[in-house]
């Protein structure tokens, strides 16, 4: 049986504590009134909240040296482009990828899954072979492998969940020996909080002679990352929900790997030499930038990597853990016929707690929490599959970030006791 | 938070009104938000008057598109069909007489959207403009 210990996890006595209060203080929308409250924001999972460096590093770029990269020999044109690459410098630091080579930066994570599934995906998936995903996988990382499955007459198979949203590696080891060419999983489930074992996996996964893209959307901005130590073949992110701009993200994979696939977007920036009828590309990671990048984002998302050092990875992850811990506590005991999904334990789930409460639709849920000031998620959080395999057609999600603390915790499980109070009250017939 | 979700809301919820089937409906339509889960089936009997002699309703999904549908069947019973094109989303508003977000938008007009595709080729709708676009 493999072990669910995540990978990078630190003995909690050497960690330093970190302080939301003090965090929150370097996050300017915390500044502003919401009825004479301060935002509860809980949906870090669909997009983080961001830092004044990071606002002033998309700022200074757009006020001081816009030009665009790669090509000005003037002044701003080097300052741009310094700073451009040196974000990308950053994020390889951040990820401890060897190479900042292999570093591309897209929009997010969905982009580069696409970026692979069109690049390498058309290279080497062929009719009759297999891609295994998973029950637990975000839209961003079934369509695209579903769309080449059909292009390519592929097979897709799925590893399936237990009870508590642990992928049943008895299966997935099952699934490996039909030889799949590339299996493809989230590292953190966004839909239940899942951490997903994935070096052993991917493990299992190389022995079998298959690729492995690991989705890290839900994974890097909670926890210490390290893609050597991983193993895998890809790794994605989304810089927006690292503290980064929207329009932020990047695709890791070994140098050699980007070298031998073919490119995505074809035009400007990614061409050494250009002919009317034969172009050079241009060497990785720029084979794969096509066009003016969104400079201000990168940027963006190199001062947010930078942000998230000085905290510690390690330091994220244990205050995540430890507010989640008190939420699964907390939580049932204000609203007792609450449903929670996901991991019962805390050691197993990033800071994502799932919820419905009895008879009550996790929308009406949503818009009450909002009238005071606390931001949650309802639906089905692009994962339709995961919901349809729960037997739930919606849900009420709340994510941690390193500006949440006890106090939102408190708040929710206070809001919800009253939100369950509401549709418990009798109306005595007043229709 | 206690006032958003008026009494009369939540009376509907819990009791819906015309809630469950005819036995021999002239018209039997559905309608879903797939992205939430709201789900309406809505039947009606209409007499060679062009009247709507009964109505009734299933469904199951959050409250607002719940009880819309039901306070839209206390609406529209015993009223000819033409007299079906004047309802627009300010009508289904003001049924519920709160504030519906642009979101929660879709949730609200399920049941007149519903209602307007079971009976589109027996009446000639004016177009309504559609709910925001936006995925749960």
């Amino acid at each position: 049986m493999t072990t669910h210990a995540p990978v990078g996890e630190v003995a909690t006595t050497s960690v330093a504590r970190l302080d939301p209060v003090a965090i929150r203080a370097d996050f300017p929308i915390f500044d502003r009134d919401f009825g004479g409250r301060r935002l509860a924001y809980l949906d870090s999972a669909a997009t983080a909240l961001k830092p004044r460096v990071v606002i002033d590093a998309v700022d200074a770029y757009n006020s001081r040296y816009s030009a665009n990269v790669h090509r000005g020999i003037y002044t701003i044109g080097e300052e741009a482009t310094a700073a451009y690459e040196g974000a990308r410098t950053a994020v390889a630091r951040f990820i401890n990828a060897p190479d900042r080579h292999e570093i591309v930066f897209v929009r997010n994570a969905t982009e580069a899954i696409n970026l692979v599934a069109y690049t390498w995906g058309r290279q080497h998936i062929h009719s009759g072979d297999t891609i295994v995903l998973t029950e637990l996988e975000h839209h961003s990382n079934l369509v695209p492998w579903q769309l080449l499955a059909q292009e390519r007459d592929a097979d897709l198979e799925f590893v399936p969940i237990d009870d508590e949203g642990r992928l049943l590696q008895a299966t997935y080891e099952a699934l490996l020996r039909t030889k799949p060419r590339l299996v493809a999983f989230t590292h953190v489930s966004n839909g239940l909080g899942t951490i997903n074992p994935v070096r052993e996996m991917v493990e299992a996964a190389h022995a079998a002679g298959a690729m492995v893209l690991v989705d890290g959307a839900q994974a890097v901005p909670h926890l210490p990352v390290d893609v050597q130590a991983l193993g895998c073949d890809f790794y994605v992110f989304s810089g927006h929900k690292t503290l980064g701009p929207t329009g932020s993200g990047a695709l890791w994979a070994r140098r050699e790997l980007l070298e031998s696939m073919p490119p995505f977007m074809a035009g400007g920036e990614m061409i050494r030499e250009v002919h009317l009828r034969r172009t050079e590309f241009n060497d990785v990671p720029w084979k794969f930038e096509a066009g003016t990048p969104d400079i201000a984002a990168a940027i963006g998302l190199g001062a947010a990597v930078e942000y998230l050092e000085g905290i510690g990875m390690a330091a994220v992850r244990e205050h995540e853990r430890e507010l989640v811990a008190y939420a699964l506590d907390l939580l049932p005991q204000e609203v007792p016929d609450l449903k929670l999904y996901g991991p019962l334990s805390p050691d197993e789930r990033g800071g994502v707690v799932t919820f419905n409460l009895p008879a009550v639709h996790a929308h009406d849920v949503a818009t009450l929490l909002d009238r005071e000031a606390i931001a949650v998620r309802a639906g089905h959080h692009c994962t339709q599959p995961l919901h349809e395999r729960l037997g739930e057609a919606a849900t009420a999600r709340a994510s941690f970030n390193v500006y949440s603390d006890h106090e939102d915790v408190e708040r929710l499980a206070s809001a919800l006791a009253r939100v369950q109070r509401i549709f418990d009250r009798p109306t005595g017939g007043t229709a | 938070m206690d006032d958003l979700y008026r009494d009369e809301i939540l009376e509907h919820y819990r009791h819906p009104h015309n809630f469950g089937t005819l036995t021999e409906p002239d018209v039997v339509q559905e309608g879903s938000n797939p992205l939430c889960g709201d789900r309406i089936t809505l039947m009606l009997d209409i007499g060679e008057d062009g009247v709507i002699h009964d109505v009734a309703f299933t469904g199951r999904g959050c409250a607002i598109s719940q009880a819309s549908a039901s306070m839209l069947t206390d609406e529209i019973r015993g009223k000819p069909l033409a007299d079906l094109t004047r309802l627009g989303r300010q009508d289904i508003l003001d049924n519920l007489g709160i504030e519906i977000s642009p979101a929660r938008l879709k949730c609200a007009m399920l049941s007149l959207e519903t209602l307007r595709k079971g009976v589109g080729d027996r009446v000639t709708w004016p177009s309504l403009p559609e709910a925001q676009d936006v995925p749960a």
